[in-house]
């Protein structure tokens, strides 16, 4: 038999298939983004895609590892979707393949490659862009735009000016503005009553799009790819935190509805904090993860200088990970009354 | 009805196993040679007691239990010694093993046997009985059965699991021998009932043996037992001892302790239907039911001779022409039988034949992903994952920091990996080194305990020669102070006596008295000759200059060295032996 060690019998299991399903889970949160937004993300996902895969042939090629096997693997496209869904979609080409490059080859290669990376290559990505150009990676196109496609591919590309009439601030990053600005004088009740930013309980469009990515990550868990510890504590942390200066004060804080389906806390939550390279492994650990990466997204997106905290949560979190694996490890068969 | 537990984790891999329950258990013919290893249990080689051109009767004994845990070995039909040499053994790495060779006669004649009556005797006796019959654990493991079958001294003995879960796929040698021997293999039962003097018996079978199920509760009935036979859910790995245990009575075993010490120990059914037959019909284990299934044409259970080399057995399932290897045991825990005239031995519960397509070759490794799979299904609810970096690492420490030892090598980690880590062979490499590494240890500690008490007995010695000189030392110095005022009076009265005329007469003439008078004086001499060397001896090792006592302290040095290594040698010498009596 060509290979001798048990078992002989296995199960129809791979890691393509593991990103494979995380893709098919991406599908109705980029259908929605599709419908909201319009088409050029398809555009956005189809550079970070093609830059993903170049750069990935080109660090196995430098690392000799083989091509066709790691190339094939899928975990370069979840990296490439997953920066290509946190990037403003009219964001210039070079932004995009920029932050890509850097997940791929410093977050993901030059750490060791697949399975080897201590920080999630995504939440990299859009931290070093969004300290590095700051302006662009605040841009948001304004739902309903009247720009048609051909006219977005020209402004990704450089090819029309960008225009501020098309693009503004996140629902997020409004709410943060106005609340600043207007120094108290405004409610958030108000602000929300803005149907041209706001819709029924989020950002106006971003509900649809944050509602696909809970979809397709309750269909993950279904599946047994991802546990619910992290996503619920995450979105448990989050809400706590939301929910506590709510109704300490709901005229300068919105409620946790709003937060857990605007900016990437959707994402964030089913599809960043569930990464099991870079997140905890344990049960307990997980729930530890969750739970803090939620608290710190929302001091973050609320009291930070940034429009969104997700990411800079996650990456804080991911150096936490292996201390708090260390001390959650799970009593073992046998074991448990002592533990 | 018994209030189930659960264990956490297991696997659901497709159970194969109806293919080879068509026909009831087959008895195999005799093949044309044997090769019954004398090794086939747990514990001490058993010593061959037969010699080349020896005619053998059936169950005749051909090796003896070397040791208590051990276990007898017979031939398993009647013919000639053909060789008592090193033929190839029914293990992975192909080595060879000490082996009888038995050329059959064709006639199967029994040597006597002599059934014995367990209830009327000692415990001890049974265990005896047991132990010369070579009755082990038929379920895989070949742990000398009489071993288990004394109750800890101080926990009472709670519950007997007889384990009839049989939870690999495509084996049903024990459904088989539960549906055909149900009522033997009760009343083996009833043999460990009344040695271990349990509370309760629990006989566990995985409910997709329904029929063995019946079978045994019918058997249980009619006896009037009042043993309970409870369908198990099917999971693998619910047949490991440790998870029927668990499934059954609520009881975790750690691997640091043995299930005596919770009160429980478990038997397979077959071993218990071996201990009937032994008691019963003074039948020692000399055949063994055996599922002959995969790529062959004809699945089947066959009761087959111990030493049937596996060539001749595989020709009663005719396999198919694409058949690329044979397995002994499972898919998941079985291993690939090394050569076609390797025997088939009492831990054979099963042949598969395999092909492509059966066993499809592994897709490559890939890097671990840490997506936690494999700790979902550990059923000893370790961290595989991190067990592998660590053995990868060769940080054999942390492995067991991280409970290595606790690992059974059921291959659920293994077998749902979605980066085809063949994760058990990491985890027995990193068991093998660490047992390496603790005999190494083991023999320097050895071997320093031997020099430090080395030491202290020369130090002690030499303390005690030194008293000794010091006082023979004392001694001359008191005999020369004597003997030199002896020398002084002696000439005194030497010459007062040759002035005495009274003295003349009586010493004789005078020039006999001058020459009594020289040999004195050269007596003298000569003893103050002797005196002064005595008395100059010690001295000499005592005022020695600093360069002198390092010199002779780097003699001794050396001479120890000489000594500690000579003793250090010989310690690795015996080392050695005793691992390769352990083999």
């Amino acid at each position: 038999m060509e290979f001798t060690t048990p078992p002989y019998l296995l199960k129809n299991a791979s890691v393509q298939r593991v990103m494979l399903q995380v893709l098919a889970a991406l599908l109705p949160g980029v259908g929605a983004y599709v419908w909201i937004f319009g088409p050029v993300i398809v555009v956005q996902l189809a550079l970070a895609t093609a830059t993903a895969l170049a750069a990935e042939a080109a660090m196995l090629k430098l690392r000799d590892k083989p091509i066709s096997l790691f190339l094939t693997d899928g975990s370069a496209v979840v990296t490439a979707w997953l920066i290509a869904l946190t990037f403003p979609p009219l964001s210039p080409w070079w932004l995009i393949v920029t932050g890509t490059l850097f997940a791929i080859v410093v977050a993901k290669h030059l750490y060791g490659g697949l399975g080897q990376n201590p920080f999630n290559p995504a939440m990299i990505a859009f931290a070093v862009c969004i300290v590095s150009f700051p302006a662009l990676m605040s841009q948001w196109p304004a739902v309903g735009m009247k720009v048609d496609l051909g006219d977005q591919v020209r402004v990704v590309f450089g090819l029309l000016p960008r225009l501020d009439a098309i693009s503004g601030a996140t629902p997020l990053d409004t709410l943060k503005t106005a609340l600043k600005l207007e120094d108290g004088q405004f409610s958030v009740a108000a602000l929300l009553a803005n149907q041209e930013v706001f819709g029924f309980f989020a950002g106006r469009g971003w509900e649809w799009v944050t509602g696909g990515y809970l979809l397709g990550g309750l269909w993950l868990w279904q599946r047994g790819i991802i546990s619910w510890h992290a996503p619920i504590a995450f979105a448990g942390g989050l809400s706590l935190l939301a929910g506590a200066l709510w109704l300490a004060n709901p005229a300068q804080f919105a409620n946790p509805l709003f937060h857990l389906f605007s900016g990437g806390a959707m994402l964030g939550a089913w599809f960043i904090v569930t990464d099991p390279v870079s997140g905890c492994t344990t049960p307990k650990g997980k729930l530890i993860f969750g739970f803090s990466a939620g608290v710190l997204a929302y001091i973050i997106r609320v009291f930070g200088g940034y429009p969104d905290g997700v990411a800079f949560a996650v990456l804080l979190l991911n150096i936490c990970a292996p201390l708090i694996d260390h001390y959650t490890q799970p009593a073992i068969f046998g074991m448990k009354d002592k533990a | 009805m018994l209030q189930l537990f659960k264990f956490k984790g297991g696997v659901k891999p497709q159970t194969n196993k109806t293919q080879s329950l068509a026909e009831p258990i087959g008895v195999a013919p005799l093949p044309s040679r044997l090769f019954v290893p004398l090794h086939q249990s747990i514990g001490g080689t058993p010593r061959p007691l037969v010699e080349p051109g020896e005619r053998v009767l059936k169950g005749q004994l051909i090796g003896a239990a070397d040791g208590w845990i051990s276990s007898a070995v017979h031939a398993s039909t009647s013919g000639t010694v053909r060789a008592v040499a090193e033929h190839i053994a029914a293990h992975p790495s192909g080595l060879a093993t000490l082996s009888v060779e038995i050329e059959p006669d064709g006639l199967d004649e029994w040597t006597e046997r002599t059934p014995i009556d367990h209830g009327a005797m000692e415990p001890e006796k049974v265990r005896e009985r047991l132990r010369e019959a070579g009755v082990v654990g038929l379920g895989g493991a070949v742990f000398p059965t009489h071993g288990k079958l004394t109750a800890s001294k101080t926990v009472p003995m709670e519950e007997l699991v007889i384990n009839g879960a049989e939870c690999e796929p495509f084996i049903t040698c024990d459904d088989l021998l539960m549906r055909e021997r149900a009522e033997e293999t009760i009343r083996g039962v009833g043999v460990f009932r009344d040695l271990l003097q349990p509370k309760r018996v629990l006989i566990g079978i995985e409910d997709n043996k329904p029929e063995a199920v019946a079978a045994l509760q019918a058997a249980v009935t009619k006896l009037g037992e009042r043993f309970e036979v409870i369908a198990v859910p099917t999971r693998y790995p619910a047949g490991g001892a440790k998870q029927l245990i668990r499934v059954l009575t609520g009881k975790e075993v750690p691997s640091t302790k043995r299930s005596t010490d919770l009160g429980v120990q478990c038997f397979n059914v077959a071993t218990a239907y071996t201990a009937w037959r032994a008691v019963a019909h003074g039948e020692p284990v000399v055949s063994r039911i055996v599922t002959l299934t995969g790529n062959v044409e004809r699945p089947r259970n066959w009761e087959a001779l111990l030493g049937t080399p596996l060539s001749e057995f595989v020709a009663l399932g005719a396999p198919k022409a694409d058949t690329n290897g044979y397995l002994m045991g499972g898919p998941m825990m079985g291993f690939e039988m090394p050569a076609m005239d390797a025997p088939l031995v009492k831990a054979t519960n099963c042949i598969i034949a395999g092909s492509p397509t059966l066993f499809p070759p592994k897709a490559p490794e890939m890097p671990c992903i840490r997506c936690g799979e494999c700790a979902k299904v550990c059923p000893h609810e370790l961290q595989p994952f991190e067990l592998y970096w660590f053995a990868r690492a060769h940080n054999f420490g942390k492995t067991q920091e991280y409970h290595i030892f606790d690992c059974i090598e059921c291959g659920c980690c293994s077998f749902v990996c979605p980066s085809r880590i063949p994760l058990v062979q990491y985890f027995r490499f990193a068991k093998s080194e660490i047992w390496a590494r603790e005999k190494e240890k083991n023999a320097a500690d050895q071997a320093k305990a031997r020099f430090e008490w080395k030491t202290a007995r020369d130090e002690r010695e030499k303390a005690e020669k030194a008293e000794k000189l010091a006082k023979a030392a004392a001694a001359q110095a008191a005999k020369k102070a004597a003997e030199a005022a002896a020398a002084a009076a002696a000439p005194a009265a030497e010459a007062s006596a040759s002035d005495t005329p009274a003295a003349a007469p009586a010493a004789g003439s005078p020039a006999l008295d001058a020459e009594a008078a020289k040999k004195a004086a050269i007596a003298a001499a000569m003893e103050r000759a002797r005196a002064q060397r005595e008395a100059a001896a010690p001295k000499n090792t005592e005022q020695l200059t600093p360069a002198q006592q390092r010199e002779i302290a780097d003699i001794d040095a050396r001479r120890r060295i000489m000594e500690t290594q000579t003793a250090f040698n010989a310690e690795i010498a015996e080392t050695q032996r005793t691992q390769s009596d352990e083999k």
